[in-house]
Protein backbone atom coordinates (compact mmCIF):
# COMPACT_ATOMS: atom_id res chain seq x y z
CA UNK A 1 0.00 0.00 0.00
CA UNK A 2 1.43 3.69 -1.26
CA UNK A 3 0.37 6.70 0.28
CA UNK A 4 -0.24 9.32 -2.08
CA UNK A 5 -1.27 13.11 -2.20
CA UNK A 6 -3.38 13.47 -5.45
CA UNK A 7 -7.28 14.38 -6.61
CA UNK A 8 -9.67 12.17 -5.34
CA UNK A 9 -10.87 10.74 -9.02
CA UNK A 10 -6.77 10.08 -9.72
CA UNK A 11 -6.56 8.06 -6.81
CA UNK A 12 -9.87 6.03 -7.66
CA UNK A 13 -8.99 5.27 -10.77
CA UNK A 14 -5.52 3.69 -9.99
CA UNK A 15 -7.71 1.79 -7.55
CA UNK A 16 -10.76 0.76 -10.17
CA UNK A 17 -6.64 0.21 -12.60
CA UNK A 18 -5.44 -2.24 -9.80
CA UNK A 19 -8.73 -4.71 -9.88
CA UNK A 20 -7.13 -5.42 -13.26
CA UNK A 21 -10.36 -4.65 -15.63
CA UNK A 22 -10.04 -6.15 -19.21
CA UNK A 23 -12.32 -3.77 -20.88
CA UNK A 24 -12.98 0.30 -19.77
CA UNK A 25 -15.34 1.87 -21.64
CA UNK A 26 -15.83 5.77 -20.84
CA UNK A 27 -17.05 8.94 -22.03
CA UNK A 28 -15.84 11.53 -19.83
CA UNK A 29 -18.83 14.11 -18.18
CA UNK A 30 -18.12 16.30 -15.60
CA UNK A 31 -17.68 15.79 -12.50
CA UNK A 32 -16.21 11.85 -13.07
CA UNK A 33 -14.62 13.01 -16.36
CA UNK A 34 -10.96 13.05 -14.16
CA UNK A 35 -11.72 9.16 -13.60
CA UNK A 36 -12.35 8.22 -17.22
CA UNK A 37 -8.63 10.77 -17.96
CA UNK A 38 -7.06 8.64 -15.29
CA UNK A 39 -8.17 5.24 -16.58
CA UNK A 40 -7.59 6.21 -20.23
CA UNK A 41 -4.06 7.24 -18.75
CA UNK A 42 -3.34 3.85 -17.55
CA UNK A 43 -4.26 2.49 -20.64
CA UNK A 44 -2.09 4.94 -22.32
CA UNK A 45 0.66 3.89 -20.45
CA UNK A 46 -0.03 0.28 -21.03
CA UNK A 47 -1.21 -0.58 -18.08
CA UNK A 48 -5.23 -1.73 -18.81
CA UNK A 49 -5.88 -4.01 -21.79
CA UNK A 50 -8.83 -2.35 -23.40
CA UNK A 51 -9.73 1.20 -23.08
CA UNK A 52 -13.02 1.54 -25.61
CA UNK A 53 -13.52 5.85 -26.42
CA UNK A 54 -17.43 5.80 -26.98
CA UNK A 55 -19.19 8.40 -29.00
CA UNK A 56 -21.61 8.47 -25.85
CA UNK A 57 -22.61 7.33 -22.74
CA UNK A 58 -25.44 4.55 -24.28
CA UNK A 59 -22.37 3.33 -26.09
CA UNK A 60 -20.17 2.69 -22.94
CA UNK A 61 -22.30 0.93 -20.88
CA UNK A 62 -23.36 -1.19 -24.00
CA UNK A 63 -19.89 -1.76 -24.77
CA UNK A 64 -19.44 -3.15 -20.98
CA UNK A 65 -22.39 -5.05 -20.80
CA UNK A 66 -21.02 -6.58 -23.92
CA UNK A 67 -17.35 -7.38 -22.31
CA UNK A 68 -18.97 -8.83 -19.24
CA UNK A 69 -21.23 -11.16 -21.38
CA UNK A 70 -18.07 -12.57 -23.01
CA UNK A 71 -16.20 -12.64 -19.87
CA UNK A 72 -14.24 -9.91 -18.91
CA UNK A 73 -14.35 -7.90 -16.13
CA UNK A 74 -15.78 -4.27 -17.11
CA UNK A 75 -16.06 -1.05 -15.82
CA UNK A 76 -17.17 2.47 -16.73
CA UNK A 77 -17.41 6.15 -15.16
CA UNK A 78 -19.86 8.50 -15.38
CA UNK A 79 -22.71 11.19 -14.07
CA UNK A 80 -25.50 12.89 -14.09
CA UNK A 81 -26.61 13.33 -18.02
CA UNK A 82 -24.13 10.60 -18.91
CA UNK A 83 -26.41 8.41 -16.60
CA UNK A 84 -29.65 9.30 -17.35
CA UNK A 85 -28.58 8.52 -21.11
CA UNK A 86 -27.58 5.05 -20.14
CA UNK A 87 -30.92 4.60 -18.46
CA UNK A 88 -32.42 1.86 -20.76
CA UNK A 89 -29.08 -0.06 -20.50
CA UNK A 90 -28.80 0.15 -16.76
CA UNK A 91 -32.26 -1.98 -16.18
CA UNK A 92 -30.97 -4.17 -19.52
CA UNK A 93 -27.23 -5.10 -17.58
CA UNK A 94 -29.69 -6.12 -14.03
CA UNK A 95 -31.82 -7.95 -16.26
CA UNK A 96 -29.11 -9.67 -17.85
CA UNK A 97 -27.34 -10.46 -14.69
CA UNK A 98 -23.83 -9.15 -15.98
CA UNK A 99 -21.34 -7.83 -12.66
CA UNK A 100 -20.38 -4.61 -14.47
CA UNK A 101 -19.16 -1.38 -12.53
CA UNK A 102 -19.42 2.07 -12.50
CA UNK A 103 -17.92 4.72 -10.71
CA UNK A 104 -20.51 7.56 -10.04
CA UNK A 105 -19.48 11.61 -9.74
CA UNK A 106 -23.01 12.32 -8.39
CA UNK A 107 -24.31 15.40 -10.21
CA UNK A 108 -27.37 17.65 -10.44
CA UNK A 109 -29.71 16.13 -13.50
CA UNK A 110 -30.94 19.66 -16.30
CA UNK A 111 -32.84 21.62 -16.55
CA UNK A 112 -31.53 24.21 -15.18
CA UNK A 113 -28.32 23.12 -16.48
CA UNK A 114 -25.77 22.54 -13.32
CA UNK A 115 -22.70 20.63 -12.92
CA UNK A 116 -22.42 20.82 -9.68
CA UNK A 117 -23.28 17.91 -6.57
CA UNK A 118 -26.26 15.86 -5.37
CA UNK A 119 -27.60 12.01 -5.70
CA UNK A 120 -30.44 12.13 -8.15
CA UNK A 121 -28.42 11.54 -11.13
CA UNK A 122 -28.06 7.55 -9.02
CA UNK A 123 -31.44 8.07 -6.80
CA UNK A 124 -33.13 8.09 -10.83
CA UNK A 125 -31.55 4.41 -10.82
CA UNK A 126 -32.30 2.95 -8.07
CA UNK A 127 -35.35 0.75 -8.81
CA UNK A 128 -33.11 -1.05 -11.59
CA UNK A 129 -32.09 -3.67 -9.40
CA UNK A 130 -28.17 -2.48 -9.07
CA UNK A 131 -26.51 -2.47 -6.09
CA UNK A 132 -25.66 1.47 -5.02
CA UNK A 133 -22.80 2.41 -2.03
CA UNK A 134 -22.74 6.03 -1.45
CA UNK A 135 -18.95 6.66 -0.03
CA UNK A 136 -18.51 9.21 2.66
CA UNK A 137 -15.35 10.40 1.17
CA UNK A 138 -12.83 9.85 -1.70
CA UNK A 139 -10.62 6.95 0.55
CA UNK A 140 -14.08 4.72 1.31
CA UNK A 141 -14.38 5.25 -2.68
CA UNK A 142 -10.83 3.83 -3.12
CA UNK A 143 -11.71 0.93 -0.65
CA UNK A 144 -15.23 0.52 -2.72
CA UNK A 145 -13.97 -0.39 -5.83
CA UNK A 146 -12.71 -3.39 -5.20
CA UNK A 147 -15.31 -4.14 -2.59
CA UNK A 148 -17.67 -3.54 -5.86
CA UNK A 149 -16.23 -6.10 -8.01
CA UNK A 150 -16.14 -8.50 -5.17
CA UNK A 151 -20.02 -8.23 -4.83
CA UNK A 152 -20.37 -7.91 -8.15
CA UNK A 153 -19.40 -10.90 -9.41
CA UNK A 154 -20.48 -12.93 -6.30
CA UNK A 155 -24.75 -11.88 -6.62
CA UNK A 156 -23.90 -11.68 -10.38
CA UNK A 157 -25.91 -7.70 -10.27
CA UNK A 158 -24.24 -4.60 -11.55
CA UNK A 159 -23.03 -2.38 -9.09
CA UNK A 160 -22.49 1.28 -8.94
CA UNK A 161 -20.47 3.02 -6.52
CA UNK A 162 -21.26 6.59 -5.72
CA UNK A 163 -18.89 9.65 -5.01
CA UNK A 164 -20.11 13.01 -4.61
CA UNK A 165 -19.20 15.07 -7.59
CA UNK A 166 -16.40 17.92 -6.83
CA UNK A 167 -17.01 17.51 -3.12
CA UNK A 168 -15.35 14.16 -3.51
CA UNK A 169 -13.80 13.86 -7.21
CA UNK A 170 -11.87 17.01 -7.13
CA UNK A 171 -10.58 17.21 -3.56
CA UNK A 172 -6.66 16.49 -3.10
CA UNK A 173 -5.88 14.42 0.09
CA UNK A 174 -3.30 12.36 1.26
CA UNK A 175 -5.03 8.89 0.36
CA UNK A 176 -3.53 5.03 0.39
CA UNK A 177 -4.49 3.71 -2.18
CA UNK A 178 -3.61 -0.46 -1.91
CA UNK A 179 -1.39 -2.35 -4.80
CA UNK A 180 -2.77 -5.06 -7.75
CA UNK A 181 -0.67 -7.57 -5.89
CA UNK A 182 -2.62 -6.94 -2.48
CA UNK A 183 -5.63 -6.50 -4.42
CA UNK A 184 -5.22 -9.85 -6.33
CA UNK A 185 -5.37 -11.70 -3.29
CA UNK A 186 -8.92 -10.27 -1.87
CA UNK A 187 -10.53 -10.40 -5.04
CA UNK A 188 -10.28 -13.55 -7.33
CA UNK A 189 -10.33 -13.58 -11.12
CA UNK A 190 -13.80 -13.28 -12.91
CA UNK A 191 -14.93 -16.23 -14.09
CA UNK A 192 -18.58 -16.55 -15.12
CA UNK A 193 -20.10 -19.89 -15.03
CA UNK A 194 -22.41 -19.00 -18.40
CA UNK A 195 -20.88 -16.73 -20.70
CA UNK A 196 -20.59 -15.92 -25.09
CA UNK A 197 -18.37 -18.19 -26.15
CA UNK A 198 -18.46 -20.05 -29.26
CA UNK A 199 -17.37 -23.51 -28.22
CA UNK A 200 -20.86 -23.17 -26.00
CA UNK A 201 -23.10 -20.62 -27.97
CA UNK A 202 -25.99 -19.48 -26.30
CA UNK A 203 -28.16 -16.09 -26.17
CA UNK A 204 -28.20 -13.70 -23.45
CA UNK A 205 -30.35 -11.40 -22.30
CA UNK A 206 -32.87 -12.98 -25.22
CA UNK A 207 -36.56 -12.34 -25.04
CA UNK A 208 -39.36 -13.39 -22.02
CA UNK A 209 -43.50 -14.01 -23.07
CA UNK A 210 -45.68 -12.34 -20.17
CA UNK A 211 -45.58 -16.00 -18.84
CA UNK A 212 -42.04 -15.96 -17.30
CA UNK A 213 -40.85 -11.69 -17.79
CA UNK A 214 -42.32 -11.47 -13.89
CA UNK A 215 -40.21 -14.28 -12.73
CA UNK A 216 -37.09 -12.88 -13.82
CA UNK A 217 -37.91 -9.27 -12.55
CA UNK A 218 -39.03 -11.25 -8.65
CA UNK A 219 -35.59 -13.30 -9.01
CA UNK A 220 -33.51 -9.97 -9.69
CA UNK A 221 -35.51 -8.66 -6.56
CA UNK A 222 -35.24 -11.15 -4.39
CA UNK A 223 -31.34 -11.46 -4.73
CA UNK A 224 -30.57 -7.73 -4.40
CA UNK A 225 -32.51 -8.14 -1.12
CA UNK A 226 -30.52 -11.29 -0.06
CA UNK A 227 -27.33 -9.22 -1.23
CA UNK A 228 -27.18 -7.08 2.09
CA UNK A 229 -25.38 -10.26 3.39
CA UNK A 230 -22.53 -10.10 0.80
CA UNK A 231 -22.06 -6.39 0.84
CA UNK A 232 -21.61 -6.76 4.64
CA UNK A 233 -19.70 -10.00 3.96
CA UNK A 234 -17.17 -8.54 1.30
CA UNK A 235 -16.71 -5.27 3.51
CA UNK A 236 -15.64 -6.67 6.44
CA UNK A 237 -13.17 -8.99 4.71
CA UNK A 238 -12.01 -6.03 2.75
CA UNK A 239 -11.32 -4.94 6.37
CA UNK A 240 -9.72 -7.90 8.10
CA UNK A 241 -7.41 -7.82 4.82
CA UNK A 242 -6.54 -3.81 4.43
CA UNK A 243 -7.56 -2.14 8.21
CA UNK A 244 -10.19 0.16 6.84
CA UNK A 245 -13.30 -0.60 8.00
CA UNK A 246 -17.29 2.04 7.48
CA UNK A 247 -19.48 1.09 9.64
CA UNK A 248 -20.94 -2.20 9.57
CA UNK A 249 -20.21 -1.74 5.57
CA UNK A 250 -24.37 -1.27 5.76
CA UNK A 251 -24.84 1.27 7.74
CA UNK A 252 -22.67 3.62 10.22
CA UNK A 253 -23.21 5.12 13.41
CA UNK A 254 -21.84 8.08 14.86
CA UNK A 255 -22.38 8.50 18.28
CA UNK A 256 -25.39 6.95 18.03
CA UNK A 257 -25.42 4.83 21.63
CA UNK A 258 -27.53 7.83 23.79
CA UNK A 259 -28.33 9.90 20.87
CA UNK A 260 -32.19 10.79 21.26
CA UNK A 261 -32.09 13.12 18.23
CA UNK A 262 -30.54 11.46 15.30
CA UNK A 263 -29.77 12.64 11.46
CA UNK A 264 -30.13 9.95 8.88
CA UNK A 265 -28.28 10.80 5.90
CA UNK A 266 -25.62 10.04 3.07
CA UNK A 267 -22.39 10.30 1.13
CA UNK A 268 -19.94 13.38 1.87
CA UNK A 269 -22.49 15.41 3.69
CA UNK A 270 -21.86 13.54 6.87
CA UNK A 271 -18.36 15.17 7.43
CA UNK A 272 -20.34 18.00 7.69
CA UNK A 273 -22.47 16.73 10.15
CA UNK A 274 -20.77 14.28 12.08
CA UNK A 275 -18.83 17.83 12.79
CA UNK A 276 -22.16 19.60 14.00
CA UNK A 277 -22.89 16.68 16.57
CA UNK A 278 -19.04 17.29 18.40
CA UNK A 279 -19.99 20.65 18.32
CA UNK A 280 -23.69 19.89 19.91
CA UNK A 281 -22.49 17.14 22.33
CA UNK A 282 -20.42 20.14 23.75
CA UNK A 283 -23.32 21.79 24.58
CA UNK A 284 -24.90 18.50 26.10
CA UNK A 285 -27.21 17.99 23.29
CA UNK A 286 -27.92 13.82 22.67
CA UNK A 287 -27.43 14.34 19.22
CA UNK A 288 -26.10 11.59 16.44
CA UNK A 289 -25.90 10.34 13.03
CA UNK A 290 -26.69 7.60 11.16
CA UNK A 291 -25.27 7.24 7.87
CA UNK A 292 -26.54 4.91 4.86
CA UNK A 293 -23.76 3.31 2.86
CA UNK A 294 -25.80 0.46 1.14
CA UNK A 295 -28.69 2.10 -0.57
CA UNK A 296 -29.70 -0.60 -2.86
CA UNK A 297 -29.73 -3.51 -1.14
CA UNK A 298 -31.47 -0.74 1.74
CA UNK A 299 -31.16 -2.34 5.31
CA UNK A 300 -34.35 -1.59 6.67
CA UNK A 301 -33.76 -3.82 9.75
CA UNK A 302 -30.50 -2.34 10.74
CA UNK A 303 -31.77 1.30 9.90
CA UNK A 304 -35.12 0.77 12.50
CA UNK A 305 -32.99 -1.13 14.74
CA UNK A 306 -30.18 2.02 14.94
CA UNK A 307 -33.24 4.35 15.70
CA UNK A 308 -35.42 2.12 17.37
CA UNK A 309 -34.27 4.53 21.09
CA UNK A 310 -34.58 7.90 19.00
CA UNK A 311 -37.07 10.41 20.06
CA UNK A 312 -37.12 12.28 17.18
CA UNK A 313 -35.13 11.56 13.70
CA UNK A 314 -34.84 14.00 10.33
CA UNK A 315 -33.58 12.69 6.80
CA UNK A 316 -31.07 14.68 5.25
CA UNK A 317 -31.06 13.62 1.32
CA UNK A 318 -29.89 15.54 -1.51
CA UNK A 319 -32.41 13.81 -3.98
CA UNK A 320 -36.07 14.58 -4.14
CA UNK A 321 -39.20 13.15 -5.64
CA UNK A 322 -40.97 16.00 -7.32
CA UNK A 323 -44.99 15.95 -6.21
CA UNK A 324 -44.21 13.01 -3.75
CA UNK A 325 -42.19 12.10 -0.61
CA UNK A 326 -38.35 12.20 -0.69
CA UNK A 327 -36.51 8.75 -1.77
CA UNK A 328 -34.68 8.33 1.00
CA UNK A 329 -37.18 9.74 3.52
CA UNK A 330 -39.48 7.05 2.19
CA UNK A 331 -36.69 4.32 2.91
CA UNK A 332 -36.44 5.36 6.22
CA UNK A 333 -39.86 5.44 7.01
CA UNK A 334 -40.36 1.98 5.43
CA UNK A 335 -38.16 0.70 7.62
CA UNK A 336 -40.75 0.87 10.56
CA UNK A 337 -43.85 -1.09 8.82
CA UNK A 338 -43.47 -3.95 10.97
CA UNK A 339 -42.21 -2.00 14.09
CA UNK A 340 -45.31 -0.90 16.70
CA UNK A 341 -43.24 2.33 17.92
CA UNK A 342 -41.26 4.83 16.15
CA UNK A 343 -39.93 8.01 16.47
CA UNK A 344 -41.07 10.99 14.65
CA UNK A 345 -39.78 11.21 11.20
CA UNK A 346 -39.28 14.66 9.32
CA UNK A 347 -37.96 15.32 6.03
CA UNK A 348 -35.28 17.77 4.58
CA UNK A 349 -34.06 18.57 1.03
CA UNK A 350 -31.27 20.16 0.76
CA UNK A 351 -27.41 20.58 -1.39
CA UNK A 352 -29.14 20.70 -4.74
CA UNK A 353 -27.43 21.27 -7.55
CA UNK A 354 -23.87 22.04 -5.29
CA UNK A 355 -25.71 24.11 -2.85
CA UNK A 356 -23.51 24.00 0.33
CA UNK A 357 -24.47 21.99 3.22
CA UNK A 358 -22.31 23.92 5.94
CA UNK A 359 -21.59 22.56 9.69
CA UNK A 360 -23.97 25.67 10.50
CA UNK A 361 -26.49 24.32 8.41
CA UNK A 362 -26.23 21.25 10.23
CA UNK A 363 -26.07 22.39 13.48
CA UNK A 364 -29.36 24.22 12.25
CA UNK A 365 -31.01 20.92 11.21
CA UNK A 366 -29.84 19.07 14.59
CA UNK A 367 -31.51 21.86 16.44
CA UNK A 368 -34.73 22.14 14.43
CA UNK A 369 -34.97 17.94 14.96
CA UNK A 370 -34.57 18.24 18.65
CA UNK A 371 -37.52 20.43 19.30
CA UNK A 372 -39.40 16.94 18.47
CA UNK A 373 -41.79 18.04 16.32
CA UNK A 374 -42.47 16.75 12.78
CA UNK A 375 -41.66 18.85 9.66
CA UNK A 376 -41.09 18.68 6.22
CA UNK A 377 -38.48 21.40 4.25
CA UNK A 378 -36.15 22.09 1.78
CA UNK A 379 -33.05 23.65 4.08
CA UNK B 1 -30.37 -16.50 -9.40
CA UNK B 2 -31.70 -17.01 -12.76
CA UNK B 3 -29.55 -15.58 -15.88
CA UNK B 4 -31.91 -15.34 -19.10
CA UNK B 5 -30.12 -16.99 -22.03
CA UNK B 6 -31.44 -19.36 -24.49
CA UNK B 7 -29.18 -22.29 -26.16
CA UNK B 8 -28.68 -22.48 -29.51
CA UNK B 9 -31.46 -23.63 -32.45
CA UNK B 10 -34.04 -23.02 -29.27
CA UNK B 11 -36.22 -20.22 -31.59
CA UNK B 12 -36.87 -23.42 -33.82
CA UNK B 13 -39.33 -24.92 -30.89
CA UNK B 14 -40.59 -21.45 -31.29
CA UNK B 15 -43.21 -21.92 -34.33
CA UNK B 16 -44.31 -18.31 -35.04
CA UNK B 17 -46.88 -19.73 -38.11
CA UNK B 18 -49.73 -19.48 -35.26
CA UNK B 19 -49.38 -15.87 -35.65
CA UNK B 20 -50.80 -15.53 -38.87
CA UNK B 21 -53.90 -14.22 -40.16
CA UNK B 22 -53.43 -14.40 -43.99
CA UNK B 23 -51.51 -17.32 -45.72
CA UNK B 24 -49.89 -17.44 -48.87
CA UNK B 25 -50.85 -20.06 -51.47
CA UNK B 26 -48.42 -20.63 -54.06
CA UNK B 27 -49.36 -21.03 -57.44
CA UNK B 28 -46.76 -23.96 -58.86
CA UNK B 29 -48.81 -23.47 -62.57
CA UNK B 30 -47.47 -19.70 -62.57
CA UNK B 31 -43.85 -19.70 -60.71
CA UNK B 32 -41.15 -19.49 -62.82
CA UNK B 33 -38.44 -19.65 -60.11
CA UNK B 34 -37.13 -16.78 -60.44
CA UNK B 35 -36.56 -16.40 -56.50
CA UNK B 36 -37.63 -12.72 -55.90
CA UNK B 37 -39.96 -13.88 -52.71
CA UNK B 38 -37.64 -16.09 -51.38
CA UNK B 39 -34.95 -13.17 -51.27
CA UNK B 40 -37.51 -10.81 -50.10
CA UNK B 41 -39.06 -13.14 -47.14
CA UNK B 42 -38.23 -11.45 -43.81
CA UNK B 43 -38.56 -14.93 -42.25
CA UNK B 44 -36.32 -16.69 -44.47
CA UNK B 45 -38.53 -19.49 -44.85
CA UNK B 46 -39.51 -19.69 -48.26
CA UNK B 47 -37.13 -22.07 -50.49
CA UNK B 48 -37.32 -24.20 -53.30
CA UNK B 49 -35.87 -21.84 -55.53
CA UNK B 50 -32.14 -22.94 -56.05
CA UNK B 51 -30.40 -19.47 -57.16
CA UNK B 52 -27.16 -21.30 -57.87
CA UNK B 53 -28.85 -23.37 -61.10
CA UNK B 54 -30.09 -22.53 -63.99
CA UNK B 55 -33.86 -21.78 -63.92
CA UNK B 56 -34.60 -25.08 -65.72
CA UNK B 57 -33.45 -26.91 -63.06
CA UNK B 58 -34.85 -25.03 -60.22
CA UNK B 59 -37.84 -26.30 -58.09
CA UNK B 60 -40.74 -23.94 -57.55
CA UNK B 61 -40.70 -21.71 -54.47
CA UNK B 62 -42.49 -23.18 -51.24
CA UNK B 63 -42.90 -21.38 -47.61
CA UNK B 64 -42.31 -23.37 -44.43
CA UNK B 65 -46.01 -22.63 -43.23
CA UNK B 66 -44.58 -23.77 -39.11
CA UNK B 67 -42.78 -19.90 -39.12
CA UNK B 68 -44.31 -17.68 -42.04
CA UNK B 69 -46.05 -15.21 -40.00
CA UNK B 70 -48.18 -13.95 -43.49
CA UNK B 71 -46.60 -10.53 -43.88
CA UNK B 72 -47.66 -10.73 -47.51
CA UNK B 73 -44.68 -9.54 -49.38
CA UNK B 74 -43.90 -12.63 -51.27
CA UNK B 75 -47.35 -12.36 -52.88
CA UNK B 76 -46.06 -8.50 -53.32
CA UNK B 77 -43.21 -9.18 -55.25
CA UNK B 78 -44.31 -11.61 -57.44
CA UNK B 79 -44.20 -10.40 -61.15
CA UNK B 80 -46.20 -13.59 -61.89
CA UNK B 81 -49.26 -13.56 -59.62
CA UNK B 82 -48.23 -16.67 -58.52
CA UNK B 83 -48.63 -16.33 -55.02
CA UNK B 84 -52.37 -15.33 -53.84
CA UNK B 85 -52.82 -14.29 -50.11
CA UNK B 86 -56.19 -15.96 -48.84
CA UNK B 87 -57.89 -15.68 -45.15
CA UNK B 88 -56.54 -17.95 -42.92
CA UNK B 89 -59.62 -20.31 -41.19
CA UNK B 90 -59.91 -20.90 -37.90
Amino acid sequence: MVKKTVEGSFAIAEAIKNCEPDVVACYPITSSSHIAEGLAQFYADGEIKEYIRTEQEFSSISAIVGASAAGSRAVSATSSQGLALMHEVVYAAAGMRVPIVMAIGNRALSAPLNIWDDWQDSIAERDSGWIQIYCENAQEAIDTAPQAFKIAEKVMLPVMFCIDGFYITHSVETFEVPGMEEIRKFLPKFNPKLKLDPKNPVSLGVYAMPTHYQMFREDVHRDAAASLKVVKQVHDQYGKTFGRTYGDGLVEGYKLKDARFILVSMASVCGNIKEAVDALRQKGMKVGLLRIRSYRPFPYGQVAKALAKAKAVAVLEKSYNLGGKHPLYSDVIGSFVDEKKRPVISSIVGGLGGKDVTVRDCEGMLKKLAKGKHFEVWW
Amino acid sequence: MIIPHAKVGSSLKNKTGGWRSQKPIFNPELCKKCGLCQLHCPENCISGVEMDKKVEERSVAKTDYDFCKGCGICAKVCPFGAIKMVEEEK
